[in-house]
This record gives structure tokens, C-alpha cells and sequence, in this order.
């Protein structure tokens, strides 16, 4: 009994059993594995993937041998006289057009929270009120807006408002390619930089430019030398940030870049995956993870050394508001015009697009209800009823609902379960962990991450059968690229409740399960409930995950805009999207209400 | 022995590189009230937890009611809700989403009681911690005392044979702390049941145990009664810990005069009641500031009053001795000013003799070996 005595073997097995019964240890492991199936292996799968023939490849070479090793694909996606076309020049547009939304997404984000955290802006509320909403619109609504304004003739399908108005079609580089995809996405992730930037402006003492001011210097140097550096971590995350999400999304390149040929990596991996060219798809999945997560990495370095500076000073005096004088006008009518360009009038241009009998007349006369809930009429759309009669498409709504209530409903009870483990094992290995676990799907873009799960569940896997066409794998995906999101949460929720509150039940001689769900669980679903709701509301618009794995049985209303607005029923792909708008907003809108009350308490 | 009180034997932990309990050996018996005191850090508190079982120690033995909870050599591990104990926590650990009585109900809903005895139980408890009228309000609808008072009456409600407590009373203010303190004696002698209190508040642990363990860094420094504990503290670090103001002390060489040694300081001689074999060691004398004796400038040794701080019943005097600082403390009314002279006498019987290197006490002799509590 001395310390250092050699333990008897019978009392070292007691001691592993009991660290193994411990519930923290027994689930932690529990999650390691179904994390490791879910993120891990996918990752692995998708590389070992590139390396193999697959039986589709006999098409591509008469030396494929499926199922054998090979470094063809690499050799064909680098090397070989298709890279150019295939690999390189996506490649390129893909970094050109990220770094583009970037850059002007953190300008436009910044300038309007400078402009609603510390000018006198007129109607400032409102415009900070606005300002998020681009945000939790799908990305892609932009997109259709965008072509009902500017979608040209020469491509063939009904033109769009500029050619009735103007009677030519707009230039193609406004229609389509570059311009377009960088001015939708950057309206839609400007108020990602917003939100960042707005918390480190009103996290920034006021004292500290009142000192500047006191000290004489002028408006302009202690924007630039004072209020800038302090927010510049708050621009580079932002940054950062949102040039990975735009690497990886797949819905307005789509539609604005592939009808003139202007493909960027997600969109070339989605033709890869039609053509049944997969290795070489996930040869540029790997390279969107890669670049994804050298950049992420790069955000955490440079963040490591220059976090602290925004905790610097804490909320100290209520800022003062810096008073516009001669720009009042001007920098007024610039941010209400910018909030109707990027909220009201896309919305406004979508609606009125689904209310058009024909999609190239855009006059009074023309307008109809039966696209919402007109009965089959053969002479339009091929005979298809208005949404709202129309069993496909409210088939398309119940899995979108399905998917979203699942979705978030598993994925938070994981995020709340990791979060249990990752706290309560603060610093162990098994919460480190599954803490990096829980982090993986972020550095994987969308498209990839929708790849990566084709890759795996394609085929049976050991004892899982094939995946491929089941609601379940959707789920599945929704659930892993969640992850990072729903762990956070469910960890912030979980260090709210202080552990002492579940020792007092053991003590008490309760066991897990009821510890768990009576103590537990109850006090941390308060905290949990707006994570839940952003889960739904991100699944609810989620395109380029799912559009890979989705089949016309488990079709989402997602998915079904893709389709309509391929095959042409701008008025069909606009009224679903509008119904997803609807559904998005009003669980944001719930998660805003529930996330006051949880501050108000 | 066969005791159903308290006993630990060699209990270790060790978190990552720290040790933060360090073979661990204490007794006491049934119905004791014992404190774990010692500076944050000490492993007061890892201690507790152990007897609780939500710690797994890494080796020793730990019996509770005469049952072994813990074993390392046996691989035995009692888990804390068949250890017949109850727990309150320094932050009360109140259910916020249950109600007073869902609260004190919980322990014996999962002992699977039926409605009237749990009710019946709720309501007794409710009546002996006067908490009658809020069984119907949550946690945050009540004050800090009645927090206390849910937290304790939680504990009563399972009826422990021990009661374990974790700075209970660290988050009220003073008033009510010394109001609590009646109330724990009083919960302690009505239950009878074998208690292990933590405290880094030296008044605290006086005034409510039986029995006091002090902690430094892991290792009991000297487990005994409190008056052991005051009068005779078996190290420096114990000395200087518990009273207030601290103790007085003074470093030095024994000499021999005759059958007895005196300690000779830079400040001048003092009379012990050492042995004259004790001579030629260096030593560090301790005198608590109530045996000291103040006189007129011409007797004693030389002190100069510092400054006088009366705190009602009694006035503490700061005084300075040659280089150091002392504090005496007398409950009559002194009226002597800041920068005078007077006289200082220490009783020979009153000064305690410490190892100048380790620290031990060396003379008089120590109340017991160390690490061992007598019941």
C-alpha cells in the first residue's frame, strides 16, 4: 500500500474496467469510432480511391485493371495533355474567383459594420438588422436572381429582364462567367466578415480612439492607425473564411459558369462524378481539401500571434458614434442601396419570375398564379401542377423538412454528446481527439465532402450495405459536415453546466442514463436550442453536399432548383427556392428569439 | 482496529506530473468531525473526492462505516452511490431546472422510494433546515443562505451515515457564514454521522471539528484535536497557518544555563523549558501573540509599539523587535503610543522550539507521531 507497490495483475484489470465502464470513456470511444467511420475513413477511402482503376476506367485506358494500384489518375488530373482543361484552368478560376470574393466580401462586410457599430448612420438598426440575411439565404438564390435578370437568348431558354427591357442580350461577360459568380457570392458572404467584424468593433474600448483623438490625431489616422489594426484579425479570419466556403461551393458556379464553359474545381469534380470519371473528381476533391486546409492552417497561425489584440481594452465605455457630417447622405444611400440590391431585390425579381406565365414576358399581363398552384396544363412546363399541388415537388419539400428535423436533431444530440466528453475530459487524449475528429469535416470543402461519401458508401463497406440512393446517407453527410458547427455548440452548451451538477447525482446513486437525462441533457438543451435551429436552417439550403449523393427518390427541394432551373422552368426553380427562403428564414428567425431569451435569463 | 468511523491508508493521486495526494494515512472515529485544512492546492479537496469516489486514487485503502470503498491491492472501488455518503458542494450543485423539493427528491427517486415516503422525508428535512413554504421555488429564486440550507437539506433527505463537505460555506458572507457554522454543529451532533469537512479557513476548522488535519502539498502535516493543533503545531508550516494574526517568530541557537536551555537570538536571550541537551542547535522560536506580555520599558526586552489596532473586544499590538515584526494580542485596554518603548516578556512555557532546517517541532515534545490521529 505504499506507493510505487507493483499492483497485482486481478487489481490492474479492476483498474482498466473501471476506466472503461466510466460512461465519459466508454462514450467517448463510442464516438471516436463513429466519428472515424464517418470523417476518418471517408478521407482515407477518397485517397486510396485516386490510386485504384476503377472498373469505369476501361473507357480511359485499355491498361486499366480494375481494382488494381495505379497512378494513372494523378498522372492524367497533372501531367498529361487533358490537365489543362480538366485540372489547371479550374484550378485557377477556382483560386481567382475565391480570392476576388474575398477580398471584396471583407470590404463590403467591414465597411457596413464600421458603418452600423460606430457611424451615425440613418437607420443604422435597420441596415445591421438586414445585413445578415444574404447570409442565411442559400448561396445560390443570387444566382437565379442573377439570371432572371441577365440570362441571354443566345444560350438558348427564355432571356431575361434586361433583354425585354433593353431588346438585346446583355454582354456574355455580365450574363455569365467571372463577373457574375463574384458579385453573387460576394453579396452573399460579405455578412460573414460583417458579423466578425461587427463583434471586434463593439469588443473594441472606445477609450482607445478617444485616446488617439485626445492625443490630436486626425479621423482618418485613427481609423488607420488604431481601429484597423485592432480589427484586423477580425478582416483576415474573415477572409480567410470565406475564401475556403467560396472554394468549395458548387450552386452559383454552376449556374452562372457552366453554360459558357467557365468551370471552377467544384464544378469540374460534379461532371467528373456525371461522367463517371471518379478518381479523377476526387484527385481534385483532395486538392480543394488540401489548398482548404493549408489556408485554414495559415488563418490559425498568423490568428495564434494576433488573436489577443481584440480582447485588449474588453468592453469598456460604450463606443462613441462617429459623427458622418457631409458623408450622412451619401453613406446612407450607399448602404440602403446596398441592402436592397443584395435582400430585396433579388427576392423580389425571384417572385416575380414564379408568377410569369411565360418566363421571357415580364409585363402585367403575363402574370399567373399557376406556377404555385396552377392544375397540369400541357401547353406549360410540360404538364407539371403548381408547386403547392404538385406530389413531386411537396415529395421534394417533405425530405427537405425530413432531412433538415433529422439532421438537426442527430447532429445536435452529437455535437451535445462530444461536447460532454471534450469537457468533462478536458485535456485527455480521448477528448483531444475527438475534438480534431470533430474539427476534420471543416477543412473538407462541400462538394468534397459529398465526394468522399459517394467514395465510401457507394459500395458495401464491411458489414454496411451500399448507402448510395438512401435518405441515410444524406443524413450521414449532413450530419458529419455539421459537425464542427453542432460540437462547438454542444461544448459551449456543456460549459454551462458546471460538472459539479452531475457529480451531485452520482453521489446521489443515479446512474448515467439518468444523470444524462435528467440533468444533463435538460440543462443543456437550453443552451443548445438556436444550435439546433442553424443545423436545420443550414441543412434546409444545402446544395452542393448533397448533390452528388442525391437520388430522384430522395430528391430535396435543393436539389429539385438544381433540376428545374437545368432544365429551364426558371418559374419552378424559383418558387421552390422562395419556399426555401421562406423555411430558412423563419428557423433563423426562431433561432434569433431563442438565442435573446437565452441572453435575456 | 475494527472502527466504523474514517480510515485511509497510503492513499496516492497523481493528476498528469502532479501529486496531489501523497500517501495519505489518517484515522477517526465514528461521529467525528473532521477538517481537511490547508492552503488551495493542498489536495484538501482531491482527498474529499477520493472518499466520495468521484476520484479514482492510484494506490491505498479507504474505509467508510467499517466497509473498504476503495482497494488498490484488490482492485475494489466502491462507486459513490452505495458508499453511504452525501456531498456539498462549494457551489451547492442546485439543479437549476428542479425545484427545491425535486431537488431534495432526486436521491430518493433513484432509490426507487414511493410518493408518500419521499414526501414525508422531503418534509421532515424541509421542517429541521426551516425551509418550510419554498419547496416549490427553483434555486435561483432563493438567497445564498437558503441555497445553503436546500443543499444541505439535499443531503439529509438520503439519510448518509457520512457527510462530506466541500467549502460549504466559502460563498456566504461573514455574518451568515457564523450562523452556518451553529447550524452544521447542530446537523453534525442530531445525524451523529462521521463528517469530513474541507476549509482553507483556519477559524473555521477550529471552532466546528473534532479532529483537524492539516495539508501542505499533498501530505498531512499533523492530524489532532484543534486545541493540539493551536497549542502544540508540530511544523513551522502548521504554526504560521492556523491563528490569526499569525504566530510570532524568532530564529536562534540554543544554549545551556544550567539544567535548561535558553534560546539566543539577535534580539537578546530567551528562557526556555528545553533541556540543556538541546543545546547547540539552531532553532526557531514561535510564540502565539496572546501568550506574549507586554510591561513597562525597564523589564524584558526592548520593544517598540508599532501601532495598536482595536478590534472591540480585544486590540491587537504590532510591535517591533529588533529586525522582525510581532503582533500581540491582549483583551485588555491598552493605551500605549505608536513609537514608545516598552518592555516584552515571553512565558518560557509558551514558546515553541522548531528544527531551524525541517521545520519539525522539537521541543516540547510533540502531541504524536505524525500522520496518526488518536480517536
Amino acid at each position: 500500500m505504499e506507493q510505487g507497490t507493483v499492483l497485482p495483475l486481478r487489481a490492474r484489470l479492476n483498474r482498466a474496467a473501471y476506466f472503461l465502464r466510466l460512461p465519459r470513456v466508454s462514450l467517448g470511444i463510442g464516438l471516436v469510432v463513429v466519428l472515424l467511420v464517418l470523417v476518418s475513413l471517408p478521407c482515407l477511402k477518397l485517397l486510396a480511391a485516386t490510386l485504384t482503376w476503377d472498373a469505369a476506367d476501361v473507357r480511359l485506358s485499355p491498361a486499366a485493371r480494375p481494382g488494381t494500384l495505379t497512378l494513372f489518375h494523378w498522372a492524367r488530373v497533372f501531367a498529361s495533355n487533358l490537365s489543362d482543361a480538366i485540372f489547371y484552368r479550374p484550378l485557377l478560376r477556382s483560386l481567382v474567383t475565391s480570392v476576388s470574393i474575398g477580398l471584396l466580401a471583407v470590404g463590403l462586410g467591414a465597411g457596413v459594420a464600421w458603418l452600423t457599430t460606430r457611424t451615425d448612420l440613418p437607420g443604422r438598426r435597420l441596415v445591421a438588422a438586414l445585413a445578415t440575411v444574404p447570409y442565411i439565404l442559400p448561396s445560390y438564390t443570387y444566382a437565379l436572381a442573377w439570371l432572371t435578370l441577365f440570362r441571354t437568348q443566345r444560350l438558348g431558354g427564355a432571356a431575361g429582364l434586361f433583354r425585354f427591357l433593353t431588346g438585346a442580350d446583355p454582354p456574355e461577360w455580365l450574363a455569365y462567367g467571372f463577373v457574375p459568380i463574384v458579385t453573387t457570392l460576394t453579396l452573399h458572404y460579405a455578412p460573414f466578415t460583417y458579423l466578425l467584424v461587427a463583434g471586434a468593433l463593439a469588443s473594441v474600448d472606445a477609450q482607445l480612439e478617444e485616446a488617439g483623438e485626445v492625443l490630436g490625431a486626425s479621423r482618418a489616422m485613427i481609423l488607420g492607425r488604431i481601429t484597423f489594426p485592432l480589427v484586423l484579425p477580425a478582416l483576415l479570419s474573415g477572409f480567410i473564411l470565406t475564401f475556403s466556403r467560396a472554394l468549395g461551393t458548387f450552386g452559383t458556379p454552376y449556374f452562372l459558369g457552366a453554360p459558357v464553359r467557365y468551370f471552377t474545381l467544384p464544378t469540374t469534380i460534379y461532371s467528373s462524378m456525371v461522367t463517371r470519371t471518379f478518381a479523377t473528381g476526387y484527385i481534385m476533391a483532395v486538392v480543394l481539401i488540401a489548398v482548404s486546409a493549408l489556408v485554414i492552417y495559415a488563418n490559425h497561425r498568423v490568428l495564434g500571434t494576433r488573436k489577443s489584440f481584440v480582447t485588449i481594452g474588453g468592453k469598456g465605455f460604450r463606443a462613441a458614434r462617429i459623427h458622418l457630417r457631409s458623408w450622412r447622405v451619401p453613406a446612407a444611400l450607399a448602404s440602403w442601396g446596398l441592402v436592397l440590391v443584395a435582400v430585396v431585390v433579388p427576392l423580389v425579381l425571384l417572385a416575380w419570375q414564379t408568377f410569369m406565365r411565360y418566363p421571357d414576358d415580364y409585363s402585367l399581363g403575363n402574370l399567373t398564379l399557376h406556377y404555385w398552384i396552377g392544375a397540369s396544363d400541357p401547353q406549360l412546363a410540360e404538364g407539371e401542377m403548381g408547386i403547392l399541388r404538385n406530389s413531386g415537388i411537396l415529395g421534394g419539400a417533405w425530405n427537405s423538412l425530413k432531412l433538415s428535423v433529422i439532421v438537426a436533431a442527430v447532429g445536435g444530440m452529437m455535437g451535445i454528446l462530444v461536447g460532454y466528453v471534450v469537457v468533462g475530459g478536458r485535456g485527455g487524449w480521448l477528448a483531444r481527439l475527438l475534438e480534431q475528429q470533430a474539427f476534420l469535416p471543416y477543412l473538407v470543402p462541400s462538394i468534397a465532402f459529398g465526394a468522399l461519401y459517394l467514395s465510401i458508401f457507394a459500395r458495401s463497406v464491411g458489414p454496411m450495405p451500399a448507402l448510395y440512393g438512401t435518405f441515410l446517407i444524406l443524413v450521414l453527410a449532413c450530419v458529419a459536415k455539421n459537425l464542427p458547427f453542432s460540437s462547438r455548440a454542444g461544448t459551449s452548451a456543456m460549459l454551462q453546466v458546471a460538472g459539479e451538477l452531475e457529480e451531485a447525482a452520482v453521489v446521489a446513486g443515479a446512474s448515467w442514463f439518468r444523470r444524462f437525462g435528467r440533468i444533463v441533457l435538460p440543462l443543456s438543451l437550453r443552451g443548445s436550442l438556436a444550435g439546433f435551429l442553424l443545423i436545420f436552417v443550414t441543412t434546409m439550403r444545402e446544395l452542393s453536399l448533397i448533390i452528388l449523393l442525391v437520388t430522384p427518390e430522395t430528391r430535396t427541394l435543393t436539389t429539385m432548383t438544381f433540376r428545374y432551373t437545368e432544365q429551364g422552368y426558371a418559374q419552378f426553380a424559383d418558387a421552390i427556392i422562395l419556399l426555401i427562403v421562406v423555411l430558412v428564414l423563419a428557423g433563423d428567425l426562431l433561432a434569433r428569439r431563442l438565442g435573446r431569451v437565452e441572453l435575456g435569463t | 482496529m475494527r472502527d466504523d468511523g474514517l480510515e485511509v491508508r497510503g492513499l496516492s493521486k497523481r493528476f498528469g506530473h502532479v501529486l496531489a495526494v501523497a500517501n495519505v494515512s489518517l484515522e477517526v472515529p465514528a461521529g467525528a468531525f473532521l477538517t481537511l485544512l490547508g492552503p488551495s492546492g493542498c489536495g484538501k479537496t482531491t482527498l474529499l473526492r477520493m472518499l466520495a469516489g468521484l476520484e479514482f486514487p492510484d494506490s491505498g485503502l479507504i474505509r467508510l462505516g467499517g466497509r473498504t470503498v476503495f482497494s488498490a491491492q484488490e482492485g475494489r472501488l466502491l462507486p459513490p452511490g452505495e458508499r453511504g455518503v452525501g456531498l456539498v458542494f462549494q457551489s451547492y450543485a442546485l439543479w437549476p431546472h428542479m425545484t427545491v423539493f425535486e431537488n431534495m427528491a432526486f436521491g430518493l427517486r433513484v432509490r426507487r422510494q414511493n410518493r408518500t415516503t419521499i414526501a414525508e422525508a422531503v418534509g421532515r428535512a424541509l421542517a429541521y433546515m426551516q425551509l418550510e413554504g419554498l419547496e416549490g421555488r427553483y434555486p435561483q429564486e432563493l438567497s445564498g443562505g437558503q441555497q445553503q440550507r436546500v443543499a444541505l437539506a439535499r443531503m439529509l433527505v438520503a439519510g448518509p451515515k457520512v457527510f462530506l463537505m466541500d467549502e460549504p460555506l466559502s460563498n456566504l458572507d461573514a455574518r451568515l457564514r457564523m450562523d452556518m457554522r451553529g447550524e452544521l454543529k447542530r446537523i453534525h451532533r442530531d445525524a451523529g454521522a462521521t463528517t469530513v469537512y474541507v476549509t482553507h479557513d483556519q477559524a473555521e476548522a477550529l471552532t466546528m471539528a473534532t479532529h483537524v488535519a492539516v495539508m501542505r502539498a499533498g501530505r498531512i502535516e499533523q492530524v489532532g484535536s484543534p486545541r493540539e493543533i493551536y497549542r502544540r503545531p508540530a511544523s513551522l508550516f502548521v504554526a504560521d497557518f492556523v491563528g490569526s494574526p499569525g504566530i510570532n517568530r524568532i530564529a536562534g541557537r540554543l544554549a545551556a544555563e544550567g539544567a535548561i536551555a535558553i534560546l539566543e537570538t539577535a534580539v537578546g536571550r530567551f528562557p526556555t523549558t528545553a533541556p540543556a541537551v538541546l543545546a547547540g542547535r539552531e532553532v526557531v522560536g514561535a510564540v502565539r501573540p496572546e501568550d506574549l506580555e507586554l510591561s513597562e520599558p525597564d523589564s524584558g526586552h526592548r520593544v517598540e509599539v508599532y501601532a495598536v489596532l482595536p478590534t472591540g473586544g480585544e486590540t491587537v499590538v504590532q510591535l517591533r523587535l529588533g529586525g522582525e515584526r510581532w503582533s500581540l494580542k491582549t483583551s485588555k485596554e491598552v493605551a500605549w503610543e505608536p513609537g514608545t518603548w516598552r518592555g516584552l516578556t515571553v512565558p518560557p512555557h509558551a514558546l515553541l522550539l522548531y528544527d531551524r532546517e525541517i521545520g519539525h517541532l522539537i521541543h516540547p515534545a510533540p502531541a504524536g507521531s505524525e500522520g496518526q490521529a488518536r480517536g
